[in-house]
Order: C-alpha cells, then sequence, then structure tokens
C-alpha cells in the first residue's frame, strides 16, 4: 500500500451534475411549495418601522405594476399556485442572471490569462 | 432588511448605490480573477439559486415579527467573499425589478446592507472563527453559522447609522438601534440554523469546492491499492 497526499484536499462524494440537479431540485420545492407556508408577519424593519411610527414614509417601489409584485402572478386567483409559479419564475430568472454572469467573467478571466 | 423606497432621503440612497456600485465593481474583478473556476462557477449558480428561494421563506420570531435568511455568510464561505456579492446583487436586483421587494431608489442601499456588509462581515467572522477551531472540514459549518449569526444585526446597525445619517423620519437613534439590533439577533439565530443546515451539505457533498476550506484543511491521504499481480 502507497499513501500520496493529494494536492486538492478533501476529495468530493458527488459529481458536480448531480450536486447542481440536486440543490436545484430543492431549491425549486423550496421557492415552488414552501415558501407558501412562509410567515406573513412584517419582517424585522417593517415591525421595528411599525412600532416606531416611520412605516408610514414608505412609497410605492416603482415595480409595484410588475405582473409579479408580491410574489404572486397577476391573473392566478389560487394563492397556492400563484405563488408558487412566482417563486418557481424567479428562481430561473435568478439562474439565467447568474449563470450567465459567470459565464461572461469565466471567458473574461480565461482571456486575461 | 429589504429597505423600501422613501425611508432614505435622496442624497443618502444615491451615496449608498454609489458605495454598492463600487463594490460591484471591484467584486466582479476578483471574482473572475480569484474566485470562480471551472470547478466553482456551477456552484455559484446554485448558491444564488438557493437564497433566492430561501429568502422567500419568512419565519416567525415572535411578536407578530418574522425574519428571513439573508444568505450572505452562506454565500461567502461557499463561494468565495466578491462571489457572494454579485450572487446577493442579483438576488437582490430581481427581487427589486420582478417582485417589487425593497425600493428600486433603494437598491443601493439593500446592496450595500446584504450584499456588501452583511457578506463581509460575515466572511470575516467566520475566517477568525476558523483560524481557532480544529483544522476539520466540520469546522466549516460552524464558522459559517457564526459569521452569518453576526452578519445580521451588523447590517441592521448600518442601516440605522444610514438612518441617522439620511432618515425621513427624526426617529431618536437609542431606541432605533435597539430595536434594529435587538430583532436582528432574533432573526440571526435562524440565519445562522439555516446557513449551518446548508454548508453542512455542501461540505458533505463536496468539500473540495468550498472556498473558504481552500488551503487551509489537510490534504486527505489517497490509498492506492498495489497492483495485483
Amino acid at each position: 500500500m502507497s499513501a500520496d497526499a493529494t494536492p486538492e484536499g478533501p476529495r468530493p462524494r458527488v459529481s458536480t451534475r448531480r450536486l447542481v440537479l440536486v440543490g436545484a431540485a430543492v431549491c425549486l420545492v423550496i421557492a415552488g411549495v414552501v415558501s407558501f407556508f412562509a410567515s406573513r408577519h412584517p419582517d424585522g424593519l417593517q415591525h421595528v418601522a411599525q412600532s416606531l411610527g416611520f412605516a408610514g414614509a414608505a412609497r410605492e417601489s416603482a415595480a409595484a405594476g410588475s405582473p409579479l409584485a408580491g410574489y404572486g402572478v397577476d391573473g392566478v386567483s389560487n394563492g397556492f399556485l400563484s405563488g408558487g409559479l412566482a417563486g418557481v419564475v424567479g428562481l430561473v430568472v435568478v439562474a439565467v442572471v447568474m449563470g450567465g454572469l459567470v459565464l461572461l467573467l469565466r471567458r473574461l478571466g480565461r482571456r486575461r490569462g | 432588511m429589504h429597505v423600501p423606497d422613501g425611508f432614505l432621503d435622496a442624497p443618502t440612497s444615491v451615496a449608498t448605490m454609489v458605495a454598492a456600485g463600487g463594490v460591484v465593481a471591484a467584486s466582479l474583478v476578483r471574482a473572475s480573477r480569484h474566485e470562480l473556476d471551472e470547478r466553482t462557477a456551477p456552484l455559484a449558480g446554485l448558491v444564488a439559486v438557493f437564497v433566492f428561494a430561501a429568502q422567500m421563506v419568512n419565519f416567525p420570531v415572535g411578536a407578530g415579527t418574522s425574519g428571513h435568511l439573508i444568505g450572505a455568510s452562506l454565500a461567502a464561505v461557499l463561494v468565495g467573499p466578491a462571489t457572494a456579492t454579485l450572487c446577493l446583487t442579483v438576488v437582490l436586483s430581481v427581487q427589486a425589478f420582478l417582485f417589487a421587494d425593497g425600493g428600486v431608489t433603494a437598491l443601493g442601499t439593500n446592496v450595500l446592507l446584504m450584499g456588501v456588509i452583511a457578506v463581509w462581515v460575515g466572511y470575516g467572522v467566520a475566517r477568525a472563527v476558523l483560524a481557532v477551531l480544529p483544522r476539520r472540514m466540520s469546522s466549516v459549518p460552524l464558522a459559517a453559522a457564526a459569521g452569518s449569526f453576526v452578519s445580521v444585526p451588523a447590517a441592521a446597525l448600518v442601516f440605522t447609522g444610514l438612518f441617522a445619517a439620511g432618515g425621513v423620519a427624526p426617529i431618536p437613534l437609542g431606541p432605533l438601534v435597539a430595536a434594529m439590533v435587538g430583532w436582528h439577533l432574533l432573526i440571526g439565530v435562524g440565519e445562522a440554523l439555516i446557513t449551518f443546515l446548508a454548508v453542512s451539505s455542501i461540505v458533505a457533498a463536496r468539500p473540495d469546492l468550498v472556498h473558504a476550506a481552500r488551503g487551509r484543511m489537510p490534504a486527505l491521504q489517497l490509498r492506492t491499492p498495489e497492483p495485483v499481480a
């Protein structure tokens, strides 16, 4: 038996392909299903703003007219479907934008050598 | 923690936009030169997607209040701080423009708080904790959780500073700091729990991809069986 230290350090247990597929599936379930059961209470900042009396200063976002505003899909009346669909669309958009950015940075990084 | 439009005056919003823009630009360079390579690039995409999904799930923290993961420390430990800033910036931009979650004029503020302050405080604390824990992969999720716990009240504290400088309502600073830091310490507990579980999963599956463990963990002994004659 010969023992060699690998320069890479700890070894992978699953392939990158499997990691991304399983990870994406978990995220789809979180955004598409689990999000329906999220707490509807105001978050920490909203709560503080309400209790200290500056919540009224909030103005409507310029994006308030978006068909996905508030994590729902315009025209879908079922709350579970509307929220789940909005979550899945958002997840795909984040994946495409971040994926594109990473590809671009990799290409630029290679060109620089 | 998503700051809506209208909480901060225009000069403060512009200042945070400029500061956030500068850090994002530097992060693009740093990420492409030092953090993203062929092996780790897919994890960067996965981290952004996970942060978006997890931020949809508000958990209750008592007294009619909720919080959700920021994911800054989680991202910084897994893919590096510059790439973490890019992940958070993409998520916060999609949330602001598509979902009207967090203001549009407040986008710079939100990127500064969650994509810069929370990332670097979380990463700094995680690195400090890693330096004192045993050099084992099992130390990494603990360090990430500690960083994430501190990152949430740190971002809340910086918000109170911004509000003191350019808030639209004259709120006494003492009560504002106490309320913001107090609630966000509670939210930080949830943040730490989720961060621990998520980082543990990646450490279990692909320890070789974890940024914060690069060059710090002892190499595994690779045993090759002798050829059978």
